[in-house]
Parts: structure tokens; sequence; C-alpha cells
């Protein structure tokens, strides 16, 4: 689809404001709507759009697939790392309290750096499905 | 109080229409989707149903899941869809003969599904159970134990930590199903290549 000028150009256009936009629903969503699964979603839905556009080859070499693959493995990584974290420094599995100053900051921290984890593995399963289903017609 | 009483009730009547002309769609959707064979045309009309549960879940006051289903059921899931058409065949097969067993299925189970909606609570019923047994708790403390103000977060991510973590592992063993199943081409290709 890289012939059509106009799809170019407002993909173009568009894939940096829904890569903020995933960015601000990530880290915005102990404020407002929004977290890891959305963000993650947004995040990859930009990438698509870019493979859709562009071509398959140019949205490799934007995200390698060793990138991707290891995304998938990194979120759950850092949210069953938090819990064990958690453990190491004398509380429950996955009971954020010790991880700061105050109970509550810790809560605060643990669920940010989980929401972070859940965000990699959702936008990295995404894109990995869509290049895997893209693949297939090379 | 006496002025805001009449507001209310607008918001009210306002709110009810457009549930009922939301329903409405879903269902002139859904009846298409049945009738349509141009799978293509099936997936877009999907993408629509998506659009309006999501309008729907707004409605209810469920941003977040509106939020999610906007991005997943109306975006990515659109997306996957149309490249499976594409691997796939893009008219569904005309049935040969008709088939009886699944339309019983169909009605047993939406008889079933109808009869157990009578004896669940009405919709925002205070007295409901599952407004008595954990929420109050997470409610009243979640912004002080958590300092997340968006209790929604706060119950997904802390309260509920375990099932997320076990969400997330879904995810993880679906992506890593989709990388075996589809993923493996160029190890194939050697010995293999019709396509």
């Amino acid at each position: 689809m890289i012939d059509y000028s106009i799809l170019r150009v407002v993909s173009k256009l568009l894939i940096p404001f829904i890569l903020l936009y995933g960015l601000y629903v990530q880290f915005h969503g102990d404020f407002g709507p929004g977290g890891g699964f959305q963000a993650g979603v947004i995040f990859a839905a930009g990438f698509i759009l870019y493979g859709l556009v562009f071509g398959l080859e140019a949205l490799r070499r934007v995200l390698p697939p060793a990138v991707v693959r290891t995304g998938i493995a990194l979120g759950v990584l850092i949210y069953a790392g938090v819990g064990v974290a958690n453990m190491l420094l004398g509380a429950n599995y996955l009971d954020y309290s010790v991880l700061g100053p105050t109970p509550a900051t810790g809560q605060h921290y643990g669920i940010l750096i989980i929401e972070l984890g859940v965000g990699i593995t959702v936008a990295s399963v995404l894109v990995a499905a869509f290049v895997a289903f893209a693949g297939r017609r090379e | 109080m006496a002025a805001a009483a009449p507001a209310r009730y607008g918001v009210q009547v306002i709110v009810v229409v457009t549930d009922i002309a939301l329903l409405l769609f879903l269902v002139v959707i859904a009846a298409a989707i049945i009738r349509l064979r141009s799978l293509i045309a099936v997936v877009m009309l999907a993408g629509i149903f998506s659009l309006l549960m999501a309008a729907i879940f707004l409605i209810l006051d469920a941003v977040d899941v509106a939020f999610t289903e906007a991005a997943v059921g109306a975006g990515v899931l659109t997306v996957l869809a149309l490249g499976t058409l594409a691997l796939t065949t893009q008219r569904e097969k005309i049935p040969q003969r008709r088939q009886v067993l699944p339309i019983v299925v169909v009605l047993v189970m939406g008889a079933a599904v109808i009869y157990g909606i009578w004896d669940s609570p009405n919709f925002g019923d205070p007295a409901a159970p599952v407004h008595h047994h954990v929420a109050p708790r997470y409610i009243e403390q979640g912004p002080t134990e958590t300092k997340v103000p968006n209790i929604v977060t706060a119950v997904l991510a802390s309260y509920r930590g375990y099932d997320t973590l076990g969400e997330v592992t879904v995810i993880f063993t679906a992506g890593i199903a989709v990388l075996l199943l589809l993923g493996g081409r160029r190890r194939k290709a050697g010995d293999r290549t019709d396509d």
C-alpha cells in the first residue's frame, strides 16, 4: 500500500501520535481510564498500521522479530519479578507495600511497574501475531 | 434539590433512548452478519459491532472496558481477521442441507440465559450481593491504601494482582502458540514450497 500517497502521508503523521497516546495511557492509567492492556494494544496498533502501509519488511527493520519475541517474555518476567522482589524484601508475593518508603507509595510504584510489564507483553504479542499472520502470505 | 431533579430525569431519558438505539443497531448488525456470505463484509460489521459495544460500555460507566473493547475488538482484531481471510477464503460456503441441531442448541442456550437473568439483581441495585462483599473495602480504602485514584487500576493491579498475572500469562501463552503455529515459516521453507 506504499503507492497510495494519502495513506502514506496520513499514517506517517498519525503514527507518532498513536505511540505517544499509547505511552500516555500506559503511564496515566493510575489517574484516568486505561492501563497496561489498553496501552499495549494502542502501541501495537501504531506498529501494525506502519506494517500495513509500508510493508512487513519495513516493520521488521523498525522492530526486529528478536525484539518482539523478547518483549513477549520480558513483560511477564517484569510482572512476576516484582512479586519475587517483594518476597525478597520480606512481604508476600505481589504485595507491593515494601517497594516504597510508605506502604501506599510502594503500592503505587508496584502498580506502575506491573502495568509496564502488562503493556510490554500485550504490545509484543499483538505485533508478533500480526507479523505471523501477514508473513504467511509472502 | 428541586431544580436538580428534572435535569437528572432528562439525563435518564437520554441514556435510555441511546441504549435502545445502540441495542437495536446491535441486533440489526448481528442479523446482517448471519445473513451475509461475504466474509470481508462480516469482518467489517463485526468491527462495528465491537465499536457499538464499546459505546454501550461507556454508557454503563465502564470506561476501561469500553477502551479495551474499542482498541482490541474494533481495531486489532479486525486487522487480524482480515489477515486470516487473506490466508483462507473470502466467501462462506453455502451449507448443502438444513442443520437442525445448531438452531436447537442456540434456542436452548438462549432460553437458559434468559431464565438465569430473572434471578440476577436489577442493574445498579445497591442491595446486590456484588456490592456487599469486597467492593466497599476497595472503594473506601483503595485511594488511601494504593494512592491510585483510578479504582479500576487499583483493583486490577494490586488487590487482584494474582488474577492479572494469570491474564498476562494467558496472553503470553497465546502469543507463543501463534508463533509456534504460524511463525516457524523460515525453517520449513526448505522442504515445503506450497503456499
